[in-house]
């Protein structure tokens, strides 16, 4: 099913400039998987996403549907044809 | 003679020129607001430049730039990654090039504690598995800032030898390229055990060595100044006529075995230099004898330096450098005599070193 990434600028060099990105993705749906198939063509943008185990960066926040992804399941969350992941840095640092 | 300087911080890099090691232009941030704890000079081959960067955001990596700045690269894929299932680099602590007669080869010291290896002047590194697998491994604790291989010291003849040095874990050396290693700590106390005199454990800030005389080492201890004489095998302490066996850096003078250079800290419990005042400590004849040197610096320097802030240039007459957790940066052309001011008000610096630029 098609998904679709929402890219914040400051990571937009790994997607070459791409703010959108349409994820064709193998059931079952998740979000992790979504991600897996982002790194395939991406591996610049997955590596600031997520570490080398595929855990999310603590300080990446990622929305699907507009609800943080840990408030749900995680990596683990299901994903419906349409729906839209928004990655967007979370407020940290001094 | 041209000298620059890669000044790492906790937001960033900054690069310092100077002719005469007085006056300097300083240019940054590079790769702002990533923390910069290793950077290293590599002269081997041309002049490379490489940073050990960590976005709080976007995780860790190596970035090297071979036009000292001016453009850097970075690889797609972690160039640094633990094949193991139970660890995930935090951070880079170490980027230490190999002798010359091993051209390309790069070791990174991490976080977790652990050592990698490059064969392509650090675009790529692999896991030295032998050092993760040692049988200390789930004992080594981590420090205030946290648990890492902070120091790498090659052999500067033979590639299967090297030491490295973690907090805590204390000194291991290997014979063998990395496939076992061994605890060599001996003579290094670990106050804060309850048996002070542990086979390992203990909290070694830096060790450093001479090229030339490659069966000594120094040693700055989380409190004790040490040289070892016989390779690592046993260390005596050299702190007497320091006025605090407290600090993180350790330096050698890059032409004399005999002379190094060390910044005291007055307590583990009291991080300040000794009466508020700057002063880098150096010693002529291998931790003997200990003078003040204070030429230029100043007092009510409520501020620490770190164990990578320090180092020296590669000059016929060498530059001494160090930099502070309150941004400001000293650099001495005259061994340590006098110093000047090259930067102020940086963020808390992490990581100085220097090489001058071959003509």
């Amino acid at each position: 099913m098609k998904v679709t990434v929402l890219i914040p600028g400051v990571l937009r060099n790994a997607t070459d400039g791409a703010a959108h990105l349409d994820v064709d993705v193998p059931d079952p749906a998740t979000l992790g998987a979504a991600l897996d198939v982002l790194a395939d063509t991406y591996p610049a943008l997955d590596r600031r996403l997520r570490d080398e185990q595929s855990t999310l960066r603590r300080y990446v926040n990622f929305y699907v549907n507009g609800e943080e992804c840990r408030r749900l399941s995680g990596p683990a969350t299901p994903l419906s044809a349409g729906a839209e992941i928004q990655i967007l840095p979370s407020v940290a640092g001094g | 003679m041209t000298v620059v300087v890669a000044i790492g911080t906790r937001k960033g890099l900054w690069l310092a020129r100077s002719e005469d090691r007085v006056t300097w232009q300083v240019d940054g941030p590079h790769h702002a607001m990533q923390e910069v704890y290793a950077v290293a000079f590599d002269s081997r081959e041309g002049l490379r430049l490489m940073a050990g960067v960590s976005s709080p955001h976007f995780g860790p990596g190596v970035s090297i730039s071979d036009d000292l700045g001016a453009t850097w690269e970075e690889s797609s894929t972690p160039p640094i990654a633990f094949p193991v299932d139970d660890a995930a680099l935090e951070r880079v602590w170490q980027l230490q090039p190999a002798p010359a007669s091993q051209p390309g080869v790069v070791y990174a010291g991490t976080q977790p504690s652990a050592l990698f290896r490059s064969s392509d002047g650090g675009r790529s590194f692999e896991f030295v598995e032998g050092l993760w697998n040692h049988p200390h491994r789930p004992e080594w604790e981590a420090g205030f800032g946290g648990q890492a291989v902070h120091t790498i010291v090659p052999d500067p003849v033979d590639p299967d030898r090297m030491l490295v040095a973690m907090s805590t874990g204390g000194v291991y050396r290997t014979a063998d390229g990395g496939k076992s290693w061994e605890a060599r700590n001996k003579g290094i106390k670990a106050y804060f055990f309850p048996d002070p005199w542990p086979e390992f454990g203990q909290c070694v800030h830096k060790v450093a060595q001479h090229p030339a005389l490659a069966s000594r080492f120094y040693a700055q201890n989380h409190h004790g100044v040490y040289r070892s004489d016989d390779g690592g095998d046993t260390w005596q302490s050299i702190a007497e006529g320091l006025p605090t066996d407290f600090g993180f850096a350790m330096v050698v003078h890059p032409h004399d075995p005999d002379t190094i250079f060390t910044f005291p800290i007055e307590a583990d419990g009291r991080r300040f230099p000794p009466e508020g005042k700057c002063r880098v400590y150096r010693s002529r004849d291998a931790g003997s004898s200990w003078e003040a040197l204070g030429e230029g610096l100043p007092d009510a320097f409520w501020t620490a330096v770190m164990r990578d802030a320090m180092c020296t240039d590669d000059a016929a007459v060498p530059g001494v450098y160090f930099g502070s957790r309150s941004g400001e940066v000293y650099a001495s052309p005259d061994e340590g005599d006098t110093w000047h001011q090259v930067a102020a008000h940086l963020p808390d610096v992490m990581s100085v070193r220097a090489t001058v630029i071959p003509t």
